[in-house]
């Protein structure tokens, strides 16, 4: 039985570039699929594929049990979307732009404007709600674009890139609609570039990168692909490096790895904290300095570089990227 | 998705249109500014030297020439439909819309309609200035009211007509200011290639022909025939010996063929 979303050999080409090529999903009911990639990836090809708004060339999707291509309109009646860039009117105020959106998804006047007063309530905007959108500032907007999404809360939700833009308050106010949400039964896929953020609220994670699912996991089982625990070491004299590196080796499962210029040398090891004492005694017994010493779990971005070949951008520059129109 | 939600959510998006409108009050005043405009140019500078039926009389070519204005007002009207349209797909609200279930051709339709509402006001401007400067029915023919009211109940119709041509260009372009400049430079061959401001009985043989047979040329023939105004030509060109009918004819043929193609390039995702 497919999950609430699925797809399967998804491919979507424009002109020569290959935007998503086989990208398989399968998201159970009711959790959290964080979509993680580098700019360029696929992320928002695949969000729109799955949102009717854009026909792979190949491959096949379901959403709520709903055939993509073959039954589009049941699918919106299903679904929620807020874009990566705010689709919002910007001569409309916010109240009027949630009314406009209640009464496409076929509410009655009534209802469309009960629940318009509660979401701006609820997205902190009620103070702004009677103003024209094109005074909001960029958050404000966001915030009001995700409103629009949550209007008929509809059993699957699709976010691109939710928070970029917002600050840290409002990034959290979203988290617990998030997690609200969750809770209540619905299924979300959620793309971000913060991988706090994946780590913090998917159930699941699927790297893409050049339109494929290089990896999917919990964020647990990721980090362990990348490796378990290592040691690192910034010891505080040049000279004492060779000594510090001939002790981890003692102690390592692995390489060690020495970086010169910062005298930071990093080994993989098991046995956590009682073995990094060990490490601190011997290293102290023979006389060397330590600048810092820490036990270190892998990191999503770890994952992210080790799988991507690339660090995860942080995406507060929207101005260079594509517009997916 | 049933009829029912078809003409209300085109009744959503309408409202949407007009609310915008009462935003930017300055695009409602440009839409009448310029008419006005051509209504003053056109009868105090050409006025004197233009000959309609052989009469150089102002007073003559000014009542001929009101029913052009505004035939080539309403189809302006066109520009505004491709902007707003072009706009929404920039401003990535189209790919909100898409994304709902509401029907189909409600989006195009709904600013067709608030387009609409935008033709009636400019008109309503427009005829008081025209009165103003000495525009009267029944200066050449008698008339009556219910023909001056068919007279503006064709205009519209051409309106409404042309911004479904609009919104395919609308829907065509990349940005808005393209749009604006794709809706209205075609018109003008449209307009002045017509008996709009000249009589076109002058013209060479086979530019009359065209303009006999130019769509909108069939309107202003009905407009004053309907207005009782002088210019009416003799022609065996059925569209100018029918002109009501031709006018009606064509504006209901431009709207079938154009939303059929707009709702269908709106519906093709790959916008
Ligand atoms: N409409 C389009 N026309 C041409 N190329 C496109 C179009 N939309 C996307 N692409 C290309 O497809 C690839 C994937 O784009 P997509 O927007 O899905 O990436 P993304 O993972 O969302 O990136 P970002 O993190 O920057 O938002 C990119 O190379 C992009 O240039
Ligand atoms: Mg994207």
């Amino acid at each position: 039985m497919p999950g609430a979303i699925y797809a399967e050999g998804l491919v979507k080409t424009f002109g020569d570039v290959k935007a998503l090529d086989g990208v398989d999903l399968d998201v159970p009911e009711g959790t959290v699929l964080g979509l993680l990639g580098p700019n360029g990836a696929g992320k928002t090809t695949t969000v729109r594929c799955l949102t009717t708004l854009l026909r792979p060339d190949r491959g096949r999707a379901l959403v709520a049990g709903i055939d993509v291509l073959k039954d589009p309109v049941r699918v919106r009646r299903s679904i929620g979307l807020s874009g990566q860039f705010a689709a919002v009117d910007e001569y409309l105020t916010g109240r009027e732009n949630l009314q406009m959106v209640g009464r496409l998804y076929q509410m009655k006047a009534g209802p469309a404007k009960a629940r318009a007063a509660e979401l701006l309530e609820r997205f902190d905007l009620a103070e702004a709600a009677d103003r024209p959108t094109k005074t909001y500032s960029g958050g404000m907007r966001r915030r009001l674009d995700l409103a629009a999404a949550l209007v008929v809360s509809p059993p699957v939700m699709f976010m691109d890139e939710p928070t970029t833009g917002l600050d840290p308050r409002n990034r959290q106010l979203l988290w617990e609609v998030i997690k609200q949400l969750v809770s209540g039964g619905t299924t979300l896929l959620l793309t971000t570039q913060y991988l706090e953020e994946a780590d913090h609220l998917a159930h699941d994670i699927a790297v893409v990168d050049h339109g494929r699912v290089i990896a999917r996991g919990t964020s647990d089982q990721l980090k362990a692909r990348t490796g378990g625990e290592r040691v690192e070491v910034v010891v505080h004299e040049r000279d004492a490096m060779a000594t510090a590196a001939e002790v981890l080796r003692g102690f390592g499962k692995g390489d060690t790895t020495v970086e010169d210029h910062t005298r930071k040398l990093t080994v993989p090891v098991t046995g956590g904290a009682k073995l990094l004492a060990e490490v601190i005694r011997e290293l102290d017994g023979r006389g060397i300095e330590i600048d810092d010493i820490g036990l270190r779990r892998p990191t999503l971005d770890d994952v992210f570089l080790s799988l991507t070949g690339h660090a995860a951008e942080t995406a507060d520059d929207e101005s260079d990227k594509e517009t997916a129109s | 998705m049933s009829g029912m939600s078809m003409v209300s959510d085109s009744l959503v998006i309408a409202r949407r249109n007009l609310i915008r409108m009462t935003r930017i009050p300055e695009m409602v005043l440009f839409g009448v500014i310029q008419p006005v405009m051509f209504v003053v140019l056109f009868t105090y500078v050409f006025g004197g030297s233009m000959s309609v039926g052989g009469s150089t009389d102002p007073d003559v070519y000014k009542n001929f020439l009101m029913a052009g204005i505004f035939a080539q007002t309403v189809t302006f009207a066109t520009a505004g439909s491709a902007a707003g349209i072009a706009d929404d797909m920039q401003k990535g609200l189209v790919d909100r819309f898409r994304s709902l279930p509401m029907a189909r051709g409600a989006v195009l339709t709904g600013r067709t309609v608030a387009d609409l509402v935008q033709t009636c006001i400019t008109l309503t401007v427009l005829a008081i200035v025209a009165l103003i400067v000495g525009w009267r029915t029944g200066s050449a023919e008698p008339t009556n009211a219910g023909r001056v009211l068919g007279a503006f109940g064709l205009l519209l119709l051409l309106g409404y007509a042309f911004t479904w041509i609009g919104a395919l260009i609308g829907l065509s372009v990349r940005t808005p200011e393209a749009a604006t400049s794709g809706g209205i430079i075609w018109l003008f061959p449209v307009t002045f290639i017509s008996n709009a401001f000249v009589d076109a009985s002058q013209m060479t043989p086979w530019l009359r022909h065209i303009a006999e047979w130019n769509p909108f040329s069939a309107t202003v023939q009905a407009c004053r025939e309907l207005f009782g105004n002088p210019g009416v030509v003799q022609s065996d060109a059925w569209p100018m010996q029918h002109p009501v009918w031709a006018s009606l004819i064509w504006s209901v043929l431009i709207v079938g063929v154009f939303r059929t193609l707009a709702v269908r390039k709106y519906r093709a995702a790959d916008g």
